[in-house]
């Protein structure tokens, strides 16, 4: 079990998500940037499924209490095993009793610890990731509990990745949203020509553009939108669901991003630069 | 049953989407679950899609691999116009409890006010009419509801609540509704119904249907007690009735 010392600014455990209840209105979650919380995954030569903590912008003070093995991939966040610099994208041997926190964010938002094995909490609807109330909490909390197996001996295969450059890169690869085909000449001329900003409200439901183009003043019927579904909304904002974003919504939409502009939306924070790019 | 003019768009490279005539309208809805029926039955895994229908719309989601737009667009085309007879669908009406007193019913001598009648005729309007089902979504388990009477349309609240109770059954525009968890929200609450919509302890975490169909009857504080202790234990039975029999 591992012990959180200090909860950091908002940590959740995520895997690959919750599936097969969208019907009921349950939004999909799980990891925001799936591609590094995967890599940390297939490092420990986990199953992709296996639950990792997802962790934002800064980072919690954790305390294992068993033997086990750890990787670091997203977010460069200054991690330190027992006040020692570890480097992300390779395999740590953890011994019981040792510490691990982080430090001064270095570049992108999110960033991703698997365990061996995965992290064992309490799995609901199908699956462990954080969302409430189809779990309990929102994020992890000071002092409370995660479980994972203990994992004296582990040889990887792999002892190091390199890191997915997701910070670096401002393109996000789209394909046609269902309306895609109200939008003008101008609003697509803008629309792939210029550079958006991430706005303030950003966050697991969905990402705001500080940036709008031309408003509509289309009245559709409430249908399914999915992580990834670009909302225009009347007054001409751009809104990007994301994993926890609602399973319905009645706002027109645009564009989709690729599963993988997903997760270079994911290391995007306030003020970030973001361009679409139809694929 | 008559074959509407369906629409097929690409939604992204894991969905597509299925849009019948832009209307709220029973035969569309019930014509739209027949074929997600079919579907199920004949044409795609339910392991690997999901089906999301709501109003006029049909959203089918892939779990992982990608879709080849123009050939699945011509399988549904051919699915659609090839459809066998009709089914009779497991449709429900589920019959849900409200306490209406002003404990729970904050919003009522206001919306009383503004449609210029008393609260019980309120009440009376609401519990006679039933609701269609046209989708859910927003939160889990939160029903969009269709068939609202014109004398019970309502403003929104100018200013929304930053937490509306669980359970809060609401007034907005043409739509009632009941909120399936505490969440901020603007519409206008006239009660509160003791039997929760969603529930993670059931493998189906949420009883209802899109399709089905919901009425409301009146209780009083006291049943409101006793039946929110029964659901909690779990041995509150809801009124279900079967409409297709």
């Amino acid at each position: 079990m591992l012990k959180v010392v200090a909860s950091g600014f908002f940590s959740t455990v995520q895997d690959i998500g919750r599936f097969n209840f969208r019907n009921k209105g349950v939004p999909v979650s799980g990891a925001m940037d799936s591609y590094s919380a995967a890599i940390a995954n297939s490092l420990l030569e986990n199953e992709s499924s296996d639950a990792v903590l997802e962790i934002t912008m800064t980072g919690p003070t954790l305390e294992f209490n068993e033997p086990t093995y750890i990787a670091i991939t997203g977010a460069e966040l200054s991690a330190e095993l027992n006040g020692n610099g570890i480097k992300a994208y390779e395999v740590h041997q953890i011994r019981q009793g040792d510490i691990l926190s982080f430090g001064k964010l270095i570049n992108g938002f999110r960033c991703y610890l698997a365990i061996k094995n995965g992290f064992k909490t309490e799995e609901v609807l199908g699956s462990r990731s954080f969302y409430k109330p189809i779990t309990k909490l929102n994020c992890i909390r000071d002092y409370m509990e995660l479980n994972y197996d203990a994992v004296p001996a582990f040889t990887p295969k792999i002892a190091e990745v390199k890191a997915a450059p997701f910070h670096k890169v401002s393109g996000l690869e789209v394909q046609y949203g269902p309306e895609y085909g109200i939008l003008s000449d101008k609003q697509l001329e803008i629309l792939f020509s210029k550079e958006f900003s991430v706005a303030k409200e950003n966050n697991r439901m969905a990402y705001q553009l500080n940036e709008t183009i031309d408003g509509h003043s289309i009245n559709m019927l409430t249908s399914a939108t999915l992580p990834g579904t670009v909302q225009l909304t009347p007054a001409g904002k751009l809104i990007i669901l994301m994993r926890d974003g609602q399973t319905t919504g009645g706002y027109p939409r645009i564009l989709q991003l690729s599963k993988k502009a997903i997760s270079i939306l994911s290391q995007k924070k306030y003020g970030d630069q973001v361009a679409f790019e139809m694929s | 049953m008559k074959s509407y003019n369906i629409n097929i768009k690409p939604f992204g490279k894991q969905a597509i989407l299925i849009e019948w005539p832009n209307k709220v309208d029973e035969q569309i809805l019930e014509d739209i679950l027949q074929f997600q029926f079919h579907l199920k039955q004949d044409h795609l895994n339910e392991i690997e899609w999901e089906m999301v229908a709501a109003y006029n719309s049909l959203t089918l989601i892939h779990r992982d691999g990608e879709i080849n737009f123009s050939k699945f667009r011509r399988e549904l085309k051919d699915w659609y116009s090839s459809e066998a007879a009709p089914v009779v669908l497991d449709r429900y009406q589920w019959n849900l409890p409200v306490c209406y007193d002003s404990e729970f019913g904050i919003d009522l001598s206001v919306v009383a006010q503004a449609l210029k009648t008393s609260p019980e005729e309120i009440i009376g309007l609401h519990t006679r009419h039933v609701y269609t089902v046209y989708g859910i979504g927003f939160l889990p388990g939160f029903m969009y509801l269709g068939g609202l009477p014109k004398s019970l349309e309502t403003e929104r609240r100018a200013e929304p609540r930053l937490n509306v109770k669980k359970g809060a059954v609401g007034l907005a525009g043409k739509q009632t509704g009941i909120y399936p968890q505490d969440s901020p929200g603007g519409w206008n609450i006239i009660g509160n119904c003791p039997v929760p919509i969603f529930n993670i302890n059931n493998d189906d975490p949420c009883f209802v249907n899109v399709g089905d169909r919901i009425a409301f009857y009146q209780i009083n504080k006291g049943q409101y007690e006793l039946h929110k202790i029964e659901a909690e234990v779990g041995i509150y039975n809801i009124e279900k009735i079967k409409i297709n029999a």
